[in-house]
């Protein structure tokens, strides 16, 4: 493909008199794992769910490719929005709770968005759950247990599985190894990475943890105040920050 | 042309923290590498060696000049080129072995090795297959495969970080010292690795601190406080 | 079944209305809005019209929704039935009738095919039913995804979005739990391929019943204030999984005072022994059934 599979032109987005994204712009090519860092306040979360089409922003043109097609996100009915949102998008939320139903059994959760997509068989629906269980490293016999019995990490995981089983083509996270332990952490990004290569995916990672976003990302943005203040590839914004507060950011990396 | 050819290439440091200071790091270099040569940038620590590496491997941004890369489709000139040209060009023209490797905690030294021609395109089957023969030369022991290097020796973890290289050969291969923390039989291995590839006809830019290491390889000197007077291009 | 074998006993006549009360209880104007709510409904098979429910002279659970319906939908010419789990002599079937006797002093009957309209909880009678006939259903919980999704403003976008993936995760957890659809009352439709509907807790038996019926089936749910409808001759589909298929319940013996293979049966407990017996749930089905044997 020969254009950005997803571009984002002159996002804002106010509350009140809070202006937490100011004119943002950027493009995301196929394969492409862009990483947002910034502080708590920067915006960037915000910036997430804007495009991700889960919040409304004051302004923007957001265009997507699907199938040779450019739809224009930012104009788009909400019934063609969660069609995209629940075929071709995915979006993990920092709390699993936020992105599983924690009444039903894990199996049903990640059967969820096969069958708003209309399959009807359920031996096959178990067996793609029981297939995406097995890929995100949870045993095939908790398919029928509650995501409150699993663990921290244990229903991140789950929440991976059920958005990536209509084989998405971009996945918008937010946070994603947030509220986990390291060693958790490191198992989960691990399993992130795969994924993205196996899949040929794209994504769009929010993470206030450059460790993080190192390891994720080909590409960083950094944010401050609602705006974007360095973009490059993610070596480069971490071994050559321009700006001064990515100095400061990448100064601030913990060494161990 | 050369597959690398760089021209007037300047580089600078702002620090923000210390009041602006302004570091100038690389100053009017000019420096061409071809096809089936080694070259091995000498100077004093400080000099400006790795940055110039991490500058042709586009993770340092240029303030002027040129990086000209040729490819088989096209020349690109990295000073300039969009990220997405860079990655492209970090998965099919450049290798660059750094002195540290930097990989995700709990994935195997056989997997690490292998990434990089899986991501050209290479079948996991084969991949996995040169990366076991390489492991096998550079004397990681098997039992050490699939732990994580992480836990490796730093002699051990920089022949997994030259493994990694090795595995997906590039036109353009990039080296900062791949023989600093190795014992002699280690040494000489990485060595002929190199040599064999400078023979299959790759360009490769290093740094080589060893005067021997370099008579070995036959390398080109380019002295980079010297680089101006020396490389008239 | 001829009009000639019913007695007449089951038939009470028209009777002097209450002066202290409208027809039917309800003002005029609260009759228009249910009867606007009531047309929408129709024109939208399946879809839930708010309206504005009016308190009722008995308690939420007992059947206002339907009440409501009825009292607007009545003529002084209607012939009225009213069945509770399919029994005509309950006390919630008593008292309704009694209360439309006094409020609208229409005739009564206990026999299907003789009503015009029917008010039924939790049945649809085994006599299938006529063009020209209303059915009306008390309606305790209109919404069929609230037990998996909340937010009311959540439920009404995954309807008009036919947004409906949620309904079958209901199904797929009966399925993993249980080995089947264990499902067996309120069990989910799909109204002329449109919108998902509760049918109320009725048993699923009764879900074919509801497709192609010749007769208009009102659904009212006082205490949510939501009416819906199914006009006649309308497609109603129960959901299921391919490799697990819609199925009725079914019993290995037919009902011990009438004999019918073709009802829905209930366990009737005997004695303090345990001792049971499975009749028929519709009292009228089968008294009718067994006076045409004696």
């Amino acid at each position: 493909m020969n254009q950005p599979l997803f571009s984002v032109t002159n996002l804002s987005k106010k509350f009140g008199k809070t202006i937490a994204c100011n004119d943002i712009s950027f493009d995301l090519w196929p394969g492409e794992i862009l990483g947002i860092v910034g502080e708590s306040g920067s915006g960037k979360t915000t910036l997430l769910r804007s495009i991700a089409g889960l919040i409304k922003p004051d302004q923007a043109t957001i265009n997507y490719q699907h199938k040779n097609k450019t739809l224009n996100i930012d104009q788009m009915d909400e019934p063609e929005l969660r069609h995209l949102q629940r075929t071709e998008w995915a979006f993990v939320h920092q709390h699993p709770r936020d992105g599983l139903r924690m009444n039903v059994s894990a199996g049903a959760n990640i059967g969820e968005r096969l069958m708003a997509n209309g399959w009807r068989h359920y031996d096959d629906i178990r067996a793609e759950a029981i297939k995406w269980l097995e890929a995100v490293e949870i045993d095939a016999k908790r398919i029928d247990d509650l995501p409150r019995t699993f663990s921290g990490g244990m229903q991140q995981r789950l929440q991976i599985a059920r958005n990536l089983v209509t084989n998405p083509r971009l996945i918008f996270m937010d946070e994603p190894t947030g509220g986990l332990d390291v060693s958790v952490q490191a198992r989960l990004l691990d399993l992130l990475r795969g994924l993205v290569r196996d899949l040929g995916l794209s994504a769009i990672i929010v993470t206030h943890d450059l460790a993080v976003a190192r390891l994720l990302s080909n590409r960083l943005m950094v944010m401050k105040d609602g705006q974007v203040i360095e973009h490059g590839l993610t070596d480069q914004v971490l071994e050559d920050p321009q700006a001064a507060y990515s100095q400061l950011l990448v100064s601030s990396i913990l060494q161990v | 042309m050369p597959i690398l050819q760089i021209k007037n290439l300047h580089k600078k440091f702002t620090l923000h923290a210390q009041n602006g200071a302004v570091l100038n790091v690389l100053n009017g270099i000019n420096l061409q590498v071809k096809a089936g040569e080694i070259a091995a940038l000498c100077g004093p620590s400080g000099a400006g060696k790795s940055s110039l590496l991490k500058a042709i491997y586009g993770t340092y941004r240029i303030d002027g000049g040129d990086i000209k890369v040729k490819t088989t489709k096209q020349t690109i000139n990295i000073a300039k080129a969009e990220p997405r040209q860079i990655m492209n060009l970090r998965r099919d023209v450049i290798g660059y072995v750094s002195q540290f490797l930097r990989v995700i905690p709990r994935i195997g030294a056989l997997d690490i090795v292998a990434e990089p021609a899986i991501m050209q395109g290479m079948s996991p089957d084969q991949a996995h297959s040169i990366a076991l023969d390489l492991l096998d030369q550079l004397r990681i022991p098997q039992k050490l495969h699939n732990l994580s290097p992480l836990t490796f020796s730093g002699g051990e973890q920089q022949r997994v970080n030259i493994a990694r290289a090795m595995a997906a050969p590039r036109p353009l291969m990039l080296f900062d010292e791949p023989t600093a923390s190795l014992d002699p039989q280690n040494r000489q291995t990485v060595l002929e690795l190199i040599a064999q590839l400078r023979d299959q006809g790759t360009a490769i830019l290093g740094i080589f601190h060893d005067p021997a290491d370099r008579k070995f390889l036959h390398a080109r000197d380019i002295h980079l406080s010297a680089v101006k007077e020396a490389e008239h291009v | 079944m001829s009009q000639s074998i019913i007695s007449p006993a089951i038939i009470s006549p028209a009777t002097q209305i209450d002066p202290n009360y409208n027809f039917a209880y309800l003002n005029e104007q609260t009759k228009k809005m249910i009867r606007r709510a009531l047309l929408k409904a129709i024109a939208i098979p399946g879809y839930q019209v708010p309206f504005a429910g009016r308190e009722m002279p008995m308690p939420y659970g007992w059947g206002t929704g339907g009440v409501q319906i009825t009292a607007s939908i009545l003529t002084p010419d209607d012939v009225l039935k009213v069945i509770d789990q399919g029994a005509d002599d309950t006390t919630n079937a008593v008292s309704i009738r009694k209360f439309f006797q006094r409020t609208a002093g229409i005739a009564t009957t206990l026999n299907t095919s003789t009503a015009t309209v029917i008010q039924t909880r939790h049945r649809i009678p085994e006599q299938k039913l006529q063009q020209g006939q209303i059915l009306v259903y008390q309606v305790p919980i209109p919404e069929p995804l609230r037990f998996l999704e909340p937010r009311e403003t959540e439920t009404r976008k995954m309807h008009a979005f036919e947004d409906y993936g949620l309904m079958h995760v209901k199904l797929y957890e009966d399925i993993s739990q249980h080995g089947h659809i264990a499902t067996t009352y309120a069990y989910p439709v799909m109204v002329e391929d449109r919108y998902v509907m509760d049918p109320s807790p009725i048993p699923k038996f009764d879900n074919p019943k509801m497709n192609n019926n010749p007769a208009l089936q009102l659904f009212g749910a006082g205490r949510e204030k939501r009416i819906y409808a199914i006009p006649p001759y309308t497609k109603v589909v129960s959901l299921d999984f391919e490799d697990h298929p819609f199925e009725i319940q079914a019993w290995d013996q037919p009902c011990e005072i009438c004999g019918a293979g073709d009802s829905f049966l209930d366990e009737v407990i005997m004695d303090d022994q345990g001792t049971r017996m499975f009749v028929c749930s519709d009292s009228d089905y089968c008294q009718s059934r067994s006076e045409v044997q004696s």
